[in-house]
């Protein structure tokens, strides 16, 4: 019997061994680096002493955990509050609220900070008005962009799990006669915490180690991705630029481990009986949340605009006459070169990614008797869900373009990128791959295997096409991110190989804020198409079900 | 000469046994039933015997020849999961052809009749176009018992092949099945935990518990003749009471009665009556030495029942004949 099943493992150990290069391998160049000097002596913590001894340096500590809890704290209580206003109100205008909060996924992180300088910056709509006494750029102009960075993962978090909730619980108090608040307080909220504890952790994550923001809004308020950065790409310090990246793995460590331990507690408890939520009118209620999630959009949709107006104007805000003149964009940018090389690495990205991570999640769902390999490959899947794209990025760097790798050809090519990307977005592909195969029959493979049809066939004929919404869904997820990412590839572009993202980045520092407008507007437009054409393959492949579904 | 045999196999699954020494052989053209309760180890033997599972000792013989070690592929057999495992997204036929296409040295042509012919056995060849989930549960376990045939298999394996459907549909295909077996004349084996499907349709049931075969018999001697009190209780009702260092069973219709007392009868007290239609089931105590009781409980007609004017807390005289008693060892249980 070992024989059916010998090409399936060797499938899977190829496939731990690619995942074990890129992922163990530049793990352990990073640590190594962090602990060496110069010469590549060992030097233990020397380098955490020198980082913690220089102020200069050992404030972004302070400084990102700072700028990351008000974050947090922010976008936690709005994506509650806004996921709460979606499902569990009677306000009017729910399916454009809900698209207007995922507006910030479609566009990269140094976009959410140009759209408020646009909004907020010297020459912004609201400060002309004379209503932002803040100084932008610095603390105020970080914790801005990653609240909008962080929102929507607050509110999808928030919304699936009010989405699941059970409606019995509602209907027994209201049977004894509990009031609306106190149902907020008593049900909602411990029903949801988990999610809370999750949530915070994702927010606190993502504005910990992202880049983009602080790079072009920072000022001169310093945080470890840029920290790593300067070391990294200005002084060459490689060492200390591992130190950082050893700290930028800390929350997300943490979170890794949280999650761990809520999820294994948090089994589900929604059962076939549970009811869904029958929301009562309630005119106080529905006119604050309406309000909060107005407000919400309204800001979130004034950065479009904005991108609009900045995007499509001869010289904002002095001259607004219509001009395409910014989509022509300059040559040290990449001009249109750029996004193009964008477009090429998104599509890369998706095709590879949605491959890899479906047949690594099929293997791990349907290999049973692989003892040891199967027990490692599930800990690697796990682990891609702790790296932050910096670490990513600067870990790359240690280990490929190290001459004595013989796969150092990569390093500068769009192939290093794509896989950078594929391992940074890994983790939510791979829970949705593994989600969809649960759903599939267990005994698919027995029947085609007692029916002598190879494994490889029952995979092509019958798991990928029942799983068909989930690659589209993993496909979507690494293309919309391919285009939006910095953190990552912001260490391992060639200036043979420029990207959209970044060029946005150099833009906005030269001050160029109408072609970056422009081609943040192009990033928008062609995220924005791939997920209208993805929801149109889901209503289809749907359509398509429902017919093999109608008795005849 | 049996046809498929299984010698002392052994499965631990974490240091728990699934399956503890088991050996089973089974005839030509025979359909054996393993019947015991849920967790006993009946799937763990099933899935042994096709090869998806592998022993940790012990041996699986195929018309004599050692099969332990081959791939399910290797070993010619259909099988019927208790899902069905229907692919979704492809018809009633393409389920039947996806094996098939497998098959070479046929036609295209003679692909296609072999599946016509296996559909029109199971009586859905006018439903041959249509998705699995545009049938009814019957007849989605009739398409996976037509995939399971098509390939002309040496033997077929049906884990709990009823148990996802209704009763009365249950029972019609209960003797559909058995039907379509005798007319292969297809050696095959049948898991269950329904002991009214194992002695209705099996020429021989194996019975398991905790791991190991309990008893190999026919239907009528596994009835009459329950090896072990185990076997004795899980199969119809038994009725228990001790007799010095024996343990006595007698099945409830084996036990007559009278109300007027005479020297070979045993005098019982009445707890309930249960009104079961035609019969009236009666639960009562008698008393054995050192003032224990035991429970025994009879079917009687509800004529009968009535006519002797039976009420709760009266007495009642049981007459259980010695050719009906079934006598255990003690240590046994
Ligand atoms: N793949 C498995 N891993 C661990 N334990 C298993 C596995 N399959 C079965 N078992 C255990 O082995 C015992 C027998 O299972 P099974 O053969 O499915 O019982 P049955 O079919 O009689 O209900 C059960 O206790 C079950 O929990
Ligand atoms: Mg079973």
């Amino acid at each position: 019997m070992t024989t059916a099943r010998l090409p399936q493992l060797l499938v899977l150990f190829i496939c731990v061994v690619v995942f074990t290069t890129v992922l163990i391998l530049p793990m352990f160049s990073l640590f190594s680096k962090a602990f060496m000097g110069k010469t590549g002596e060992f030097v233990g913590f020397a380098n955490y002493l020198t980082y913690f001894n220089t102020p200069t340096l050992s404030a972004s500590v302070l400084n990102t955990i700072d700028i990351a809890a008000w974050a947090t704290v922010f976008s936690v209580t709005l994506g509650f509050l806004y996921a709460y206003a979606l499902l569990r109100t009677r306000i009017w205008g729910k399916t454009f609220f809900k698209y207007a909060a995922l507006i910030p996924i479609f566009i990269p992180t140094v976009v959410h900070a140009l759209g408020l300088v646009y909004l907020f910056g010297k020459q912004g709509v609201v400060t002309r008005a004379g209503f932002f006494p803040f100084e932008l750029y610095g603390r105020v102009g970080i914790i801005l962009s990653e609240i909008i960075f962080t929102f929507p993962q607050a509110f999808l978090m928030f919304y699936i799990a009010l989405e699941f909730s059970d409606g019995r619980l509602y209907e027994a108090a209201d049977s004894m006669g509990v009031s609306g608040l106190k149902k907020l307080l008593r049900i909602t909220l411990p029903e949801l915490k988990f999610t809370v504890i999750n949530a915070v952790f994702v927010c606190f994550t993502l504005a910990f180690t992202d880049f983009g923001a602080p790079k072009v809004i920072g000022g001169s308020f310093n945080v470890l991705a840029t920290d790593i950065y300067k070391q990294v790409a200005g002084q060459f310090n490689f060492n200390m630029g591992a130190v950082v990246g050893t700290l930028l793995l800390i929350p997300a460590v943490a979170s890794f481990t949280v999650d761990r331990l809520v999820n294994s507690q948090n089994a589900s408890t929604l059962n076939a009986k549970a009811t869904s939520y029958v929301t009562k009118q309630s005119h106080p209620r529905d006119a604050f949340f309406f309000l909060v999630c107005s407000m919400v959009s309204v800001f979130l949709l004034a950065l479009v605009v904005m991108l609009f107006v900045g995007g499509f104007s001869e010289n904002y805000p002095y001259n607004l006459s219509f001009t395409l003149k910014n989509f022509v964009f300059n040559a040290s940018a990449g001009g249109m070169g750029s996004f193009v090389n964008s477009v090429f690495m998104a599509v890369l990205t998706a095709v590879f990614g949605t491959i890899f991570v479906f047949v690594y999640a099929y293997l791990l769902e349907k290999t049973s008797r692989g003892g040891a390999l199967t027990k490692y490959g599930k800990l690697l899947s796990v682990l891609p869900l702790a790296l932050p794209g910096m670490v990513i990025g600067i870990s790359f760097i240690f280990f490929f373009n190290s001459s004595a790798n013989p796969l150092n050809f990569i390093y500068g090519t769009v192939a290093i990128l794509v896989v950078a990307n594929v391992l940074h977005y890994f983790s939510v592909p791979f829970l949705t791959a593994t989600g969809s195969l649960k759903k599939l029959d267990k005994e698919f493979e027995s029947v085609s295997d007692s029916m002598n049809v190879p494994r490889w066939k029952t995979f092509l004929r019958v798991s990928v096409p029942l799983s068909l919404p989930a690659i589209l869904e993993i496909f979507m997820y690494f293309f919309v991110n391919a285009m939006i990412t910095v953190s990552a590839v912001v260490f391992l572009y060639s200036a043979k190989f420029k990207i959209a993202a970044i060029a946005i980045t150099h833009m906005e520092e030269a001050g160029n804020f109408g072609q970056a407008a422009a081609m943040s507007l192009l990033i928008l437009g062609i995220n924005v198409c791939v997920r209208i054409a993805y929801e149109a393959a889901i209503k289809a492949i749907q359509r398509r079900k429902a017919k093999k579904e109608k008795v005849a | 000469m049996s046809f498929l045999e299984v010698r002392n196999i052994v499965k631990y699954f974490d240091k728990q046994p699934a399956l503890n020494n088991v050996s089973i052989e089974i005839g030509t053209g025979e359909l054996v039933c393993i019947l015991g309760p849920s967790g006993c180890g009946k799937t763990t033997l099933l899935r042994i015997i096709a090869g998806l599972e592998n022993p940790d000792s012990g041996q699986v013989l195929i018309d004599g020849k050692d099969v332990t070690n081959l791939p399910p592929a290797k070993r010619s057999y259909g099988i019927v999961f208790q899902s069905y495992a229907l692919f979704p997204n492809m018809t009633v036929m393409g389920n039947i052809l996806f094996g098939l296409r497998e098959k070479k040295g046929l036609t295209k042509t003679q692909r296609f009749q072999q599946a016509c012919k296996s559909l029109k056995l199971v009586d859905l060849y006018e439903h041959r176009d249509k998705y699995p989930r545009q049938l009814s549960g019957g007849m989605q376990q009739r398409t996976a018992l037509a995939r399971a045939i098509a390939l002309t298999p040496a033997f077929l394996l049906l884990d709990e092949p009823l148990s996802a459907l209704d009763a009365k549909v249950r029972v019609k295909l209960r003797s559909e099945i058995r039907d379509i077996q005798r007319r292969l004349q297809v050696t095959t084996v049948m898991v269950t935990h329904d002991q009214e499907e194992a002695l209705t349709m099996a020429d021989r049931i194996v019975v398991m518990n905790n791991a190991v075969i309990e008893q190999v018999g026919t239907p009528k001697e596994i009835y009459d003749k329950p090896a072990t009190p185990f076997v004795a209780s899980f199969i119809g009702t038994m009725n228990f009471f001790r007799n010095s260092n024996e343990l006595i069973g007698i099945r409830p219709e084996n036990i007559e009665i009278t109300n007027e007392p005479s020297s070979s009868e045993v005098a019982a007290n009445i707890q309930t009556l249960e009104f079961r239609g035609p019969l009236t089931r009666v639960y009562s105590t008698i008393s054995e030495s050192e003032g224990q009781t035991s429970e025994i409980c009879l079917d009687i007609p509800t004529g009968t029942a009535k006519q002797l004017c039976l009420e709760e807390n009266g007495t009642l005289y049981l007459r259980m004949s010695k050719e009906h008693q079934i006598t255990y060892e003690t240590t046994a249980a």
